[in-house]
């Protein structure tokens, strides 16, 4: 089943692609530790700003420190951060949507008026202005990618939540008295999972833009903890005398959010077509 | 019509409003006093209690909450703390300079998308249809901030095609423009990719319509039929994903802002949070909201106006 579905995917230009770079990405970060000798925060005040060679395959940065080690170890800050935040909101989106779409009308009005309320503020206001309150920290960011993800995961349960409220064989379990939580538990989930793995998968992207964005900002996760993002900050402000910061930085981010995203629009186009317009 | 427009905008109020709760409630939340965090550590315990009553803190929460509201509805967001100034002054100030990067953002995505999703439907399934969809996909999944770094250390740094920061001499329109050209690519070349995909998809559905059977039967050329009726028709779902876009390129100014040292409300708020400047803060993102909330609904009304089925299917 897994391989035929890798054989389907492979078969589709852009699934090749994505899922080759996504391969990389995760092996890579996965296997950091042995593809590199040097330590992720070691400073070395003698090879600071240092250019590409056969020592530093992407240089060094102001601190000396071995950039592709910082970008194998940022790799994996990157995933976990996007995994995380990503099963956090997918459960309180599949929460409140099952509420919105089993519960009582007046409650489905109130929370749709508040995904309406959350989403009407522009990300990077609602990061910054989260930051402002809680200070900048790992929680930030899984917190702003919660607000920027749990109103749609909730919405899309919320509307199949209502069109299987009414099928036949949730009609059958609640006449014979089965209970809304066995009800949703048993007839209504497994129903609604599919679609949503697939969005997952093209969401990962975004979770990776926005701690890549908010550590750029210096309002992600702290120093010396490796980030692209605070690698591309690094770069920033060095970027006339030392382009190879910036391009060390930037290149996985878009490698990764590239990845993904061919993965995610393969997927969706071979298992769930539905889906299309939603982008 | 008017019942549809009337509706929408209902929906818009108690949008802001809602987020002007929220609002509210995050600066309520605030760990610490704001008065002491205004003040820093350095305050007397009188300067405190005068900064406390200015700001209204000595009342209770609901009072302070039906204050904050009657004040911002009648345009009052409160004094700036270090130089006294009113916040929505100081917010308007920046307001221009970040709308002509969304402005410009939007030139650039209508400008190159357009064509890109006519071409790809008019050569549907060929080679090029391929490439274009893939570039498009491309430029809506790469991170505005990564764009604008790059085309900054391509086009500033490297080639010194383009200015690297600042905004251009007031006053002189060629400068300005010259220093809009690349933070608006950044903010903009996403929605290059989402509107030639929206492109590409309606004008495929246009294309069937039965009207163009028609013009096709009457001997029209392609080229006419396509541009002339088709795109008339396929360019109408473009206008209400500007209305979220504005919003999206909204968020990604802040980035090109705080890149090419550009004035601008991303990067007023961004100055604000370094030194805790609360009020600037909330009155600088309640702004941005309710612009953002008023051009969707401006967008959706448009839609209504120009799409009868929309009305229907909202009601």
């Amino acid at each position: 089943m897994m391989w035929r579905t890798v054989r389907r995917i492979m078969r589709e230009p852009l699934g090749a692609i994505g899922l080759t770079l996504v391969t990389v990405v995760v092996l890579s970060a996965v296997f950091a530790s042995a593809l590199t000798s040097y330590a992720p925060s070691k400073i070395s005040p003698a090879e600071r700003f240092a250019p590409p060679s056969l020592l530093h395959l992407l240089g060094t940065d102001h601190l000396g420190r071995d950039l592709l080690t910082r970008v194998l170890y940022g790799g994996r800050v990157a995933l976990l951060i996007a995994l995380g935040a990503t099963a956090v909101s997918l459960v309180v989106g599949v929460v409140l949507g099952l509420i919105a779409g089993y519960g009582p009308r007046w409650l489905d009005n109130v929370l749709l008026l508040i995904f309406d309320a959350v989403k009407s503020f522009p990300t990077v206001m609602l990061a910054l202005t989260l930051v402002t309150l809680f200070g900048p920290s790992l929680y930030a960011v899984v917190l702003v990618v919660m607000l920027v993800n749990v109103p749609g995961y909730a919405r899309i349960i919320r509307t199949q939540t209502l069109v299987l409220k009414s099928a036949e064989h949730v009609m059958a379990a609640r006449s014979m008295g089965a209970s809304a939580g066995r009800i949703l538990r048993v007839h209504i989930l497994p129903n609604i999972i599919g679609p949503i793995l697939i969005l997952i998968s093209m969401d990962i992207p975004v979770v990776v833009a926005i701690e890549a964005g908010m550590s750029f900002l210096g309002l992600g996760v702290r120093p010396p903890t490796p980030s692209w993002g605070a690698i591309l900050n690094d770069g920033f402000a060095n970027i006339r005398d030392s382009y190879w910061i910036v391009i060390a930085g930037g290149l996985p981010i878009v490698l990764t959010t590239l990845g993904f995203t061919f993965f995610g629009e393969t997927l969706r186009d071979l298992f769930d077509p539905r889906l299309k317009g939603r982008s | 019509m008017i019942r549809y427009a009337f509706k929408r905008l209902w929906l818009g109020a108690i949008i802001i409003s809602v987020a002007m709760m929220m609002m509210f409630a995050m600066v309520y939340l605030i760990p610490g006093d704001p008065a002491s965090v205004a003040l820093g550590p350095r305050a007397t315990p009188e300067m405190m209690e005068a900064l406390r009553v200015r700001m209204g803190l000595d009342q209770p929460v609901w009072r302070q909450f039906l204050h904050f509201y009657g004040s911002v509805l009648r345009g009052d967001l409160g004094t700036e703390v270090l130089s006294n100034r009113p916040v929505l002054d100081v917010v308007m100030e920046q307001l221009p300079f970040t709308l002509a990067l969304v402005v410009g953002g939007i030139t650039w995505s209508v400008a190159l998308g357009i064509p890109l999703g006519c071409i790809a439907a008019v050569r549907r399934g060929g080679f090029v249809d391929q490439v274009i969809g893939v570039l498009s996909v491309a430029m809506i999944a790469v991170p505005s901030f990564v764009v604008a770094i790059y085309s900054l250390l391509v086009f500033a740094v490297a080639l010194q095609w383009l200015p690297a920061i600042g905004a251009g001499e007031p006053g002189d329109l060629a400068s300005r423009l010259q220093h809009l050209i690349l933070p608006s690519l950044a903010v903009g070349l996403g929605w290059i990719g989402y509107i030639s995909r929206m492109v590409r998809a309606s004008m495929l559905e246009t294309l069937e319509a039965s009207h163009i059977r028609t013009a096709r039967a009457f001997g029209l050329t392609e080229h006419r039929i396509v541009y002339t009726y088709a795109l008339r028709i396929a360019v109408l779902p473009t206008i209400t994903l500007l209305g979220v876009g504005i919003g999206h390129m909204l968020s990604s100014s802040v980035f090109a802002e705080i890149v090419f040292a550009r004035p601008g409300i991303g990067k007023l708020v961004y100055e604000a949070i370094s030194v805790r400047n609360y009020p600037i803060v909330s009155g600088a993102v309640l702004v941005t909201t309710v612009f953002f909330v008023l051009v969707n609904v401006a967008a959706d009304i448009l839609v209504g106006l120009l799409d009868p089925r929309v009305r229907s299917s909202f009601n």
